[in-house]
């Protein structure tokens, strides 16, 4: 099969207003690896938090502007896992039963999470020109368990010369965020956030890096907090600053 | 205001010593479950058959019940049919004074914990005196089980050494293991021989053959259901399974999921009372067949996946949030991800569907289930189920609940979210004010720093860096 020349970006609402590199890197590392990079304009958030609260009603409406940006057949690639695997996996139950729901399948076929897609479907080798790093790698749930996807952000590390990859101890606990459960639950919440930055800071790494944003901002809130510890970089700000060192 | 769950999260997150012997147990439940399935493939093939057989099982329900029924009247036993907890208790208790039984020596059993019998029968005048070593523990000390599996798991040797010392004066003081294990044999020997009456319950139920296994590692289970005149056997109905030979793969999943091991050191297969010229044995074999609200579980084909449930504690021993509590904090019989979606089914949404909430759906109890029960799906399910304005949904107290607050906030963010053009004015002017972000955000930064808005979205951005936007 010939790797699709065209694809559209879901940047997701929380890249979009709080950590915008990260989706400018990942659209950067598209658009190098040959591939031409479209940004719906009508695209907002997956509908995700309203989904995981039990207000489908909410989520489905949300998720309808999404099946309206996102229409056509191109790939859609995702910088995120949770999104990602809220399009792919729960999209077709979210519609279920609806007149959408041939499109929400549809779309949900089309969906990939970045490194799957650098990886997968590219088969996209990075050429290192950054200086020896230790990296702490946290894969997040969704990437790792609802997608299974963990292998392509390992993959891409691997493919740094001169990144060594860890994971920490415990590397596949989940990090404590799972969006309202921060604020439903705080104290468990700051309970498993703080044992995995402790676990994080003993790699010894650098930089830690994830393909979520959300696991990044509860980890790197923490990590602050505590103050000291890796500087916080979603995988694809990572991969852009190691191909483009000075 | 925080809520009971969480309160109980506090005190569960601040008792040091639980934590600390809970994490430990788990990961070492966690390492062996690991060794006992070095092939992937074949785990998988496992875990793929296991499924099939309680789904098959589960769609001839109510069938194979009756099944069940004939093969083991036909064997012997005498079955009855409990709706309720309290139903299960009286019948029980009618046995046990048909028997004038004044003590019932039991072995381990959810079901029984689920009845809250102990309690029941010491308000009758009846002593039931728990045999498995994790359940003595706790009813020396007053307790209730903290994992299905491993009831006293919130425990360490030393404190059972001390509680052992006080309730067992004239014994030696041992803080050892098979010390332990020896003053709790020593003390229990004696009630095996005084006992008339016993209680166990099932892990499985063949309805071919009207056999019951039961699986342990302590020989206690054996003597309870052998050696008194009389055995109870309690069990959910959804414990039933078709065929014998569909024995073999479910014991193999359910005690190398539990605790690692290829096999237990006892499977009994019970298949009525003594018979004519036999030696040993009840002369009484009674089967208490428990609904208990799963009937109405049932009824939903996507929450019915809930009673595929073998009981085998993965779940929990898998769960980030378990392995930081305990099962106690959870306020219910059954804790941990299979609790959280068996307890707001059987309780009520009203009662327990905070639980539904706790999770952040991580998935880790799910991936280590050894019949795929989607822990997660249903969680967010019963989620939707606890909000949903329609009285007729088929759970316990459906959209009990919803709030008119969050409520609102829900439909203000869908308001927002569902139109490209609201939410782009909205992130633009949160990027220009986010000098007015707050640096306290309540929970969220009492452990961490509070996020602040770019100065331009995404959606901006990728303009000025030559990206096409359709
Ligand atoms: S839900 Fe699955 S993992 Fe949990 S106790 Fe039941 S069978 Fe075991």
């Amino acid at each position: 099969m010939r790797p699709p020349t065209e694809v559209l970006f879901f940047g997701t609402c929380l890249i979009d207003l709080l950590f915008p590199q990260a989706g400018l890197s990942a659209m950067r590392l598209l658009r190098e690896a040959g591939v031409r990079v479209i940004y719906p304009r009508g695209q907002t958030c997956c509908g995700q938090p309203a989904w995981n609260s039990g207000y489908r009603e909410e989520a489905r409406r949300v998720a309808l502007t999404q099946l309206d940006a996102l229409a056509g057949d191109r790939p859609v690639v995702v910088p995120s896992g949770s999104c990602a695997g809220m399009l792919r996996v729960h999209y077709p139950s979210l519609f279920a039963g609806t007149a959408d729901e041939a499109r929400a399948k549809a779309l949900a076929g089309r969906v990939y999470e970045l490194t799957e897609f650098l990886v997968r479907v590219l088969d996209w080798h990075p050429k290192d020109l950054g200086p020896p790093l230790r990296v702490a790698v946290h894969h997040s749930c969704s990437a790792r368990r609802e997608l299974g996807i963990a292998d392509a952000a390992a993959a891409l590390l691997r493919r740094l010369d001169q990144v060594e990859a860890v994971e920490p101890d415990h590397g596949s606990e989940c990090c404590g965020f799972g969006g309202t459960f921060a604020i439903k639950q705080p104290e468990l919440s700051a309970a498993m956030a703080g044992d995995k930055a402790e676990a994080i800071r003993s790699t010894g790494a650098q930089v830690l890096v994830s393909q979520d944003c959300g696991c990044l901002m509860n980890l790197g809130g923490t990590l602050a907090r505590q103050g000291g510890g890796p500087r916080v970089r979603h995988i694809a700000e990572l991969l852009w600053e190691r191909t483009h060192a000075e | 205001m925080p809520s009971e769950l969480r309160l109980r999260v506090e005190s569960g997150l601040g008792n040091g010593r639980v934590r600390v012997n809970i994490r430990r147990a788990m990961d070492h439940l966690v390492h062996k479950r690991a060794a006992a399935f070095p092939d992937a493939e074949e785990r998988e093939g496992l875990r793929a058959q296991g499924e099939a057989i309680r789904a098959e099982a589960l769609a001839r329900l109510p069938e194979l019940l009756e099944t069940l029924e004939r093969t083991c009247t036909g064997n012997g036993m005498r079955v009855h049919w409990a709706e309720t907890a309290a139903e299960a208790n009286r019948i029980a208790l009618d046995i046990l004074r048909a028997k004038g039984a004044r003590t019932l020596i039991k072995g381990k059993s959810m079901v029984s914990e689920e009845m809250g019998l102990n309690a029941f029968l010491a308000a009758e005048g009846i002593e039931a005196v728990e045999t498995d070593l994790g359940e003595l523990i706790l009813q020396l000390g007053g307790e209730r089980p903290s994992h299905i599996i491993a009831p006293a798991i919130h425990k360490d040797r030393y404190e059972v050494a001390e509680l052992f010392g006080r309730c067992f004066p004239e014994l030696p003081y041992r803080e050892d293991i098979e010390g332990l294990t020896a003053a709790a044999r020593a003390v229990m020997r004696e009630r095996f021989r005084a006992a008339t009456a016993g209680l166990s319950g099932v892990n499985f139920a063949v309805a071919e053959t009207g056999t019951l296994c039961l699986v342990e590692n302590e020989g206690n289970g054996r003597l309870c259901t052998s050696a008194p005149d009389v055995h109870i056997a309690v069990m959910g109905i959804e414990k039933v399974i078709a065929r014998l030979d569909q024995l073999p793969p479910l014991l193999t999943l359910l005690t190398r999921s539990a605790t690692g091991q290829p096999v237990t050191t006892y499977v009994n297969l019970i298949s009525g009372p003594r018979r004519a010229g036999e030696r040993d044995g009840p002369s009484e074999v009674h089967l208490i067949l428990l609904d208990n609200g799963r009937s109405r579980v049932y009824a939903d084909p996507e929450l019915r996946d809930t009673l595929r449930c073998i009981r085998c504690g993965a779940c929990m021993n898998h769960c980030p949030i378990y392995a930081r509590l305990g099962g106690h904090a959870y306020g219910t019989v059954y804790p941990g991800p299979i609790g959280s979606i068996l307890e707001p089914q059987l309780q009520g949404l009203d009662r327990q569907g905070e639980l539904a909430e706790a999770s952040t759906l991580c998935g880790a109890c799910a991936e280590a289930c050894p019949v795929k029960i989607p822990i997660p799906k249903l969680l967010n399910r019963l989620r939707w189920e606890a909000v949903r304005p329609d009285p007729d949904a088929p759970t316990l107290a459906p959209g009990s609940r919803r709030r008119a607050l969050p409520a609102l906030g829900w439909w203000l963010w869908a308001w927002v979210y569902a139109s490209p053009g609201r939410y782009r004015a909205i992130s633009t002017l949160a990027g220009r004010l986010r000098w007015l972000a707050p640096r306290r955000l309540g929970a969220w930064t009492r452990s961490r720093t509070a996020p602040v808005p770019a100065p331009r979205p995404l959606s901006r951005l990728v303009e000025a860096e030559g990206f096409e936007r359709e």
